[in-house]
């Protein structure tokens, strides 16, 4: 317990001590804590609404103002039309498309963090899949506007689905668009129930703690009568299983099928087998960044620091650093090959992303993606908050600069001379991106005001392990039943 | 735990239950064994792993069953109800029209001293569509880009619809009683002035004779800001006499172009097109009758001034100074032995003495099937020089032909016009009735006409707009379209034909002859006024007869003027012309201007034609715009780049104008093209460009010294079409060229060049050849192809706007075309590039023009990434566009390597997000909109659909062949838009599953090559290898240009 100001913090009676001699280094949960301080420092944050810093108020405010501005840009939009943005021919796809798999990489650290690291029965994940399955679903919702609106009749997009209609009309299923449909609707159907599934005990949990009655109705109703017996932990266990076991392969299916979007095509810079791998490790990059920008300020602010520690931050970080070498390692491929290859358009694009009309954002991308994760290796940069932020902030950049530079590079200056063409993206462009930015930002908060951020069961049943097998406790080999006897008690 | 009572077990019970059971039982206590409910709940309850699957009531049978339900239930929202409009259809039907059917009526289009005959289509009396006609001489069934959208105009809704007297809306009686009041009073009618363009017309010459028997004192005067006064001034220096040369370019072998741009802006141009890629067409077997097997080239040099597009055709060409051409027409015409005729000074330094021997050669060589053409706007010597030397080299006769003027009273415009200021100035004028034209704009600036005319009392001018004319005159009288009104036009050879409208006025607008009438107090409608002039000078009993005939036809046979044969030239009078004075504007400036009609909306008279204005320029690709074309060592020079402002400083006039930095420009000249700048005259007309007659003076309409330029520092923004990124071909071989000797020696050139070559067809992951050449050849009769002579395009965009006009095709405006949006589903792209001998392609480059439509692909890359099948392939082997089922993800066009798609990012044919004339949703332009073709909204993808339209006409057609029997659609039925429109017949279409079509042979041609063919992409549209037909004797390194990469 460090900070007795942040909201929630109740003093309990101590009745757990770190065991220092048998858990190195620092624990999964630092302080000194029982169930009752990890529900109350965690459910408070939602239940005594005055205590929110004025941080949430100042970030949620600029979030709202960027919602709005996004909600005029897509009025707009939909108004005037995709001339409002500043595609063309032969540039066809710009800032919607870059945006989509920007978003749509962000969420695969969730996903990854709530199905595989289960799977794998890492419990470091437990303090932060909560926010990162919500991180997801929002980074998703982002996602899904952009190839919604950026189809010039938007109206007409549902005829991407494979609906029954008189006219006998399928999608057409060589269309990696309407791959993309499949992949990305199981996507946000599966990260949401996911979310949701993981969420209804500790909706209980604060269905028992709220003290006003429509509060208690309301998390009442989300909690969908859960009382805790064995046969609702062992049927929300299977479920939670089976979905992670059906996230599993969405973390490698739906970035793959993003990347075939461009694979699939003939156009150099596109026309890549690399691309599903390359595309997988730059989401898992990009997603892991987004996990560390929002839990270092949330940790902060929130008085969270027991619970996402830096060991946290640590392992967060060494992730990004694995999968920016993979992508770092796609980017040198791609220039050996187009010059191994012997293709002369691939090698033109080639030459034009390095000494071409966009060469700065090419070099910036090696900057923020390829050199400046090298950072990483050092432990001390990996224990430093505000290193790791800025780093964080770096790859993101990176990340869309990556987009950037395969959408809109390859399109203008492919086969023909004669049609070669420039991109810029109009204020409307930028009103977009940051509108949805402005979206994330407001949807995570509120999520962390309303709903709580940190899996108030699992940290509990985490700490009942850490008292009772310290020796696994973080090590997570699991040779216990991933057990949920404490929580189970308290519920 | 809900069964915490619980029930004590009855042994009786269990034993009952036991009794029954078979088989070895397994049980931990009683309860298990007697299975009782008590034991199910506490299991369930404590140890739920051990209880069955989650829902054992939902099976898999039943859960497939509900999923297909609410899928099915989740599609009824696929009913809609669409608003109930009303049609009318015809009570009474018309004589002829049957509703859908359209009617092809022959008339002409009366331009600027010529005429080029046409068919017009006609969609329930509407006209929507002009097309050559085949008879006309000066047509032979092709159009240029001005024809063709020249039916724009008619429904320009920009156009004039009132009398109006002084700016307020009046009647034409008012107008008629003001000038016959003029006319009545004493010494009225010594003081009317009449000035109109150049007349070709009989009957309106006719008119104006009886105008001034009626009125003695009356006088005429012609004026056109581009005029021939020097073709007739050289003609006279020469001859004696104004003569009118015709030449017959398919009997010449060597052509010298003089700067002259015969291919675009000389009347007859189409024809001289037509005859000249006759002359230059390559082929190893014979095609048609019209191409016959062809291996020989005619070879053009040009001397060159201004950016064109005949030397952009020529084998030879060097860029100098319009004033140069004379010096260097001197030292030709001494080198080719023209009596009397001695050079009165050196070369020009760009002309390499060695080019101008092996041009004399070569021309001596081919006496009789050589000729030289000099540019209309060059002095009256070079004309004169030009046609001393044809009489020398034995063309005169031959290759060139001399009539008597076209124009019915040729008057030189300059003077004529000059007489009228003088005469205005002189307050000599009491009435002046200016027919068409709009002298205010386009006089010269020394003039000063717009002054003068405030010193008339009544002044009157009939034209199509309400222009800077209309606004400086007393009286605005709105004129008809030439397809609204009977008249008659003589074409280049003299050849007159009756304009025949298509539709009767659209406002109150009368014709120059109805007006005339009126004035001679012999009223009558347009048909009476021309038809009773033909009835006068054709006095016969079958008159109408002959009258129905040459309606029918489009022309009056036997009418082309008959050829003169001038008496010997007088070549030793021709003297070096006199250096232009300066006038005003003190020492002047080191560098020379010359003047240009432009390439599409010519002296400024379709400034408001939206398809003109959106058409790239034949060589700068600039839309919306004119600019200051420089070389690009001037440029450099002056320390300017494309889109720098200067101030041009010429003669005491100021014009500020953006750049623009031309390959090819001659060094120290500027040239500008006259049309721009426009103050009145329509929306599309009053935004674009830059006033080029500010500097035109009367003395030096065309070229002058003296003109200095400086920076202003601003910038302009100019748009191309793509034009910043089509200077080279870099690297890459897109067109692919070859010299005609290389080429005869190598045939197989195209085909040896690995990168093009079509991978064999089994080379495929799936299936064998045999699958392949049923899915893409075609199951049925007709598998549609087309071929794209390189060779014989002289990028004149007549193509681009008879496939804008024949589609349906929107104009979005300069702001859309810069970022990259215009909609032409068909371009020419153009390439500049080098022979080996000259590296720096900036200075003189080789030009390659290539028209891209879609190639409609047999391996389509666009058709599998689209999500909804909105691109798909017919049996056919049309790649179609579907635009209903079109959701707008534009990945088929990126997927498109040649890039043909044209998305609409906004709604474009509604106006948006520009309004401009050209939108289909104003009611006037709704009605030249082509019934046949959807016009296309918001957010779909379309594209060139090898004119489906008239594939499926034709086929209708075929199967009622016979009484229904039905016959296949014969080869030339189908004749796509921008094949019909092309003048050099390089657009063949056709099928190629017939062996003796003509696109099949064609594709036979070893110079047939598939544009990126490496992709196995398999275009049904293919290109035949562009040559040139170089003098070794000039260039002997050039011959070795094949290899060679341009860039």
């Amino acid at each position: 317990m460090t900070d007795d100001q942040t909201p929630g913090r109740v003093k309990e009676p101590v009745i757990y001590q770190p065991a220092g001699a048998v858990v190195t280094e620092t624990p999964l949960i630092t302080g000194e804590h029982n169930y009752q301080t990890i529900d109350n420092t965690i459910g408070n944050v939602v239940l005594n609404q005055r205590g929110h810093p004025a941080q949430w108020f100042m970030v949620f405010g600029v979030a709202f103002l960027w919602v709005n501005i996004m909600l005029v840009a897509f009025c707009w939009l939909l108004y005037k039309g995709v001339g409002i943005w500043g595609i063309n021919i032969p540039v066809g796809w710009g800032f919607a498309i870059i945006n989509f798999v920007w978003w749509i990489g962000i969420g695969h650290a969730g996903t990854l963090i709530s199905a595989i690291l289960l799977l794998l029965r890492q419990q470091w994940r437990n303090s932060i899949n909560r926010f990162a399955e919500a991180m997801t679903l929002f980074a998703v919702m982002c996602a899904g506007l952009f190839p919604l609106l950026h189809t010039g009749r938007p109206w007409v997009a549902y005829w991407l689905f494979p609906y029954p209609n008189v006219l006998s009309m399928w999608p057409q299923f060589r269309s990696p668009l309407v791959w993309d449909v499949f992949a990305v609707s199981t996507y946000i159907t599966v990260s949401a129930l996911f979310w949701y599934l993981g969420l209804v005990p500790d909706f209980a949990t604060m269905r028992d703690k709220a003290r006003a009655k429509p509060i208690k109705m309301l998390f009442g109703m989300l909690a969908m009568g859960w009382r805790g017996s064995a046969q609702h932990w062992w049927r929300y266990e299977t479920a939670y299983l089976i979905l992670a076991g059906l996230s599993t392969p969405l973390v490698l299916s739906v970035h793959s099928v993003v990347s075939l979007d461009f694979a699939v095509s003939i156009i150099p810079g596109w026309h890549a087998t690399i691309f599903p791998p390359y595309f997988v490790a730059g989401a898992v990059y990009a997603g892991f960044a987004m996990v560390i920008l929002l839990a270092i300020p949330i940790r902060a602010w929130y008085g969270l620091k027991d619970f996402i520690t830096m060991k946290h931050l640590d392992w967060c970080a060494k992730i990004m650093l694995a999968t920016g070498l993979v992508v770092f390692y796609g980017y040198l491929t791609e220039a050996f090959y187009a010059w191994y290859g012997g293709d002369r358009y691939e090698f033109a694009i080639m030459h034009d992303r390095w000494f071409g009309a966009y060469w700065p954002s090419y070099w910036l991308l090696i900057l923020c993606n390829g050199l400046t994760p090298q950072l990483l290796w050092s432990k001390k940069v990996r224990y430093n908050v505000p290193a790791l932020f800025i780093i964080s902030l770096i790859v993101s950049l990176g990340m869309w600069l990556e987009r950037f530079e395969i959408v809109v590079q390859s399109l203008h200056h492919e086969y023909m001379p004669s049609y070669w063409g420039m991109y810029y993206g109009t204020i409307w462009d930028y009103a977009t991106f940051f509108g949805t930015l402005g979206f994330f930002t407001f949807m995570m908060f509120l999520f962390v005001r309303y709903v709580p951020m940190i899996n108030m069961f699992e940290m509990k049943d985490l700490l009942n392990r850490i008292t009772h097998f310290p020796r696994h406790a973080h090590e997570g080999d699991g040779h216990e039943e991933p057990g949920l006897g404490a929580a189970k008690e308290h519920a | 735990m809900q069964n915490n009572e619980h029930k004590r077990l009855d042994l009786k019970e269990v034993r009952a239950k036991l009794e029954g059971k078979r088989g070895p039982q397994y049980w931990r206590c009683l309860e298990e064994l007697a299975e009782t409910e008590e034991f199910q709940e506490f299991l369930l309850d404590e140890f739920p792993q051990q209880a069955r699957g989650l829902m054992p009531e939902m099976d898999r049978r039943k859960f497939l069953m509900l999923s297909a339900a609410s899928l099915a239930l989740a599609g009824l929202s696929g009913c809609r109800f669409l608003p109930a409009r009303k049609i009318v259809p015809y009570v009474q039907r018309p004589d002829e029209i049957i509703p859908g059917k359209p009617l092809f009526y022959a008339s002409v289009h009366p331009f600027n001293g010529d005429a080029i005959g046409i068919i017009v289509t006609s969609h329930e009396g509407r006209p929507t569509k002009i097309e050559g006609n085949p008879d006309h001489p000066a047509s032979l069934g092709a159009t240029d880009a001005i024809t063709q959208a020249s039916i724009l105009n008619l429904y320009d809704p920009d156009r004039a619809q009132n009398v109006t007297n002084l700016g307020q809306i009046s009647t034409w009686d008012d107008f008629l009683k003001a000038a016959r009041d003029t006319l009545a009073r004493p010494g009225g009618g010594a003081g009317l002035r009449i000035l109109t363009g150049n007349v070709t017309s009989p009957t309106l010459a006719d008119q104006i004779a009886t105008l001034t028997g009626r009125y003695p004192g009356t006088k005429w005067h012609q004026y056109e800001p581009v005029n021939r006064d020097n073709v007739y001034a050289g003609t006279r220096l020469l001859f004696g006499a104004p003569l009118n040369p015709v030449y017959r370019f398919d009997r010449a072998n060597v052509i010298l172009s003089l700067d002259s741009n015969f291919l675009l802006s000389m009347p007859g141009h189409v024809r001289y097109a037509h005859d000249f890629g006759n002359a230059r067409r390559v082929r190893s077997k014979a095609v048609s009758t019209n191409q016959p097997a062809h291996n020989t080239m005619n070879r053009l040099y040009a001397i060159d001034s201004m950016p064109n597009i005949t030397g952009a055709m020529a084998d030879h060409r060097i860029p100098v100074r319009a004033s140069e051409v004379e010096a260097v027409a001197f030292a030709l015409a001494q080198q080719l032995g023209v009596a009397g005729v001695t050079a009165p000074g050196p070369l020009p330094a760009s002309v390499p003495p060695q080019w101008l021997s092996g041009l004399v050669q070569d021309l001596q060589a081919n006496r009789g099937a050589c000729v030289v053409v000099p540019g209309d706007h060059q002095s009256p010597a070079v004309h004169a020089l030009a046609h001393a030397m044809n009489a020398a080299l034995g063309a005169a006769g031959t290759t060139v032909v001399y009539t008597d003027p076209v124009e019915i009273s040729p008057a030189d415009n300059m003077a004529s016009l000059r007489d009228l200021v003088n005469d205005m100035q002189a307050g000599k004028v009491t009435m002046l009735l200016i027919i068409g034209g709009n002298p205010v704009y386009d006089a010269p600036v020394d003039l000063n006409f717009k002054d003068q005319l405030t010193k008339v009392p009544l002044t009157a001018h009939l034209g199509l707009f309400d222009d800077e004319t209309s606004a400086r005159c007393r009286w605005h009288l709105p004129e008809t379209h030439y397809l609204e009104a009977w008249s008659d036009a003589r074409a280049f050879d003299g050849t007159t034909s009756i304009v025949q409208p298509l539709i009767a006025p659209l406002y109150d607008n009368r014709s120059a002859h109805e007006v005339l009438s009126e004035l001679t107090d012999t009223p009558g409608t347009s048909l009476d006024i021309v038809q009773g002039y033909w009835r006068r000078t054709r006095p016969s009993p079958t008159f109408d007869a002959f009258w129905e005939k040459v309606v029918h036809d489009g022309l009056i046979p036997g009418t082309a003027l008959p050829a003169r044969t001038p008496a010997a030239g007088r070549a030793a009078a021709i003297t070096p012309s006199p250096p232009s004075p300066s006038i005003g504007g003190g020492a002047g400036g080191e560098y020379e201007i010359a003047f240009m009609p432009d390439p599409t909306i010519w002296d400024g008279r379709f400034a408001n034609n939206g398809w003109l204005q959106e058409l790239p320029k034949t060589l700068s690709r600039l839309v919306w715009d004119n600019a200051a074309f420089m070389s690009f060592a001037t440029a450099e020079a002056l320390h300017l780049t494309t889109e720098d402002m200067v101030a041009l400083n010429y003669r005491g006039q100021t014009l500020p104008v953006a750049v623009y930095a031309m390959p090819g420009h001659p060094d120290n000249a500027v040239t500008i093209s006259l049309g721009y700048g426009r103050e009145r005259g329509g929306r599309n007309a009053e935004e674009a460009g830059f006033n080029a007659y500010a500097l035109r003076t009367s003395d030096a309409p065309w070229f002058g010294p003296g003109l200095s330029i400086t920076k202003t520092g601003g910038r302009y923004f100019l748009v191309g079409s793509h034009m910043r990124n089509s200077i080279n071909m870099a690297g890459r071989d897109p067109v692919q060229h070859a010299t005609l000797q290389d080429f005869i020696k190598n045939p197989d050139f195209v085909r040896n060049d690995a990168e093009v070559h079509d991978p064999p067809l089994d080379e495929s992951f799936y299936g064998d050849a045999h699958t392949h050449e049923h899915k893409y050849e075609g199951f049925g009769t007709y598998a549609w192809g087309m071929s794209i002579d390189n060779n014989v395009c002289i990028g004149c965009n007549a193509c681009v706007v008879a496939c804008q006009a024949e589609n349906n095709i929107p104009v979005v405006g300069k702001d859309q075309v810069s970022r990259g949006r215009e909609m032409h589903w068909l371009r020419i792209d153009r390439y500049f590039g080098t022979g080996r001998s000259n590296t720096d392609y900036l200075a003189n480059p080789r030009t390659y023009f290539q028209p891209i439509p879609c190639m409609h692909c047999e391996l389509a890359p666009c058709e599998p990434v689209c999500p909804v099948a909105a691109t798909v392939h017919s049996a056919e082997g049309l790649n179609m566009m579907v635009y209903n089922r079109c959701v707008g993800t534009r990945y088929c066009s990126n997927n498109c390597p040649y890039k043909v798609r044209r998305f609409n990012f906004y709604k474009y044919a509604a106006g948006q997000p520009n309004r401009m004339p050209g939108n289909f949703d104003l009611p006037t332009i709704q009605l030249v909109a082509n019934p046949e073709v959807t016009i296309r909204g918001r957010g779909v993808m379309e594209k060139c659909s090898y004119c489906v339209q008239r594939i499926d006409m034709a086929r209708i057609e075929a199967k009622k062949a016979d009484d229904g029997a039905g016959r296949e659609i014969q080869d030339g039925e189908v004749l796509t838009a921008c094949q019909q429109a092309c003048p050099t017949n390089a657009i063949v279409f056709g099928n190629i599953k017939d062996a003796n079509s003509q696109v099949k042979k064609l594709k036979d041609e070893p110079q047939d090559y598939s544009l990126l063919g490496e992709l196995n992409t398999r275009p049904r549209t293919t290109y035949l290898a562009k040559f040139t037909n170089p003098n070794t004797a000039i260039d002997p390194a050039d011959s070795a240009e094949a290899e060679e990469v341009a860039s």
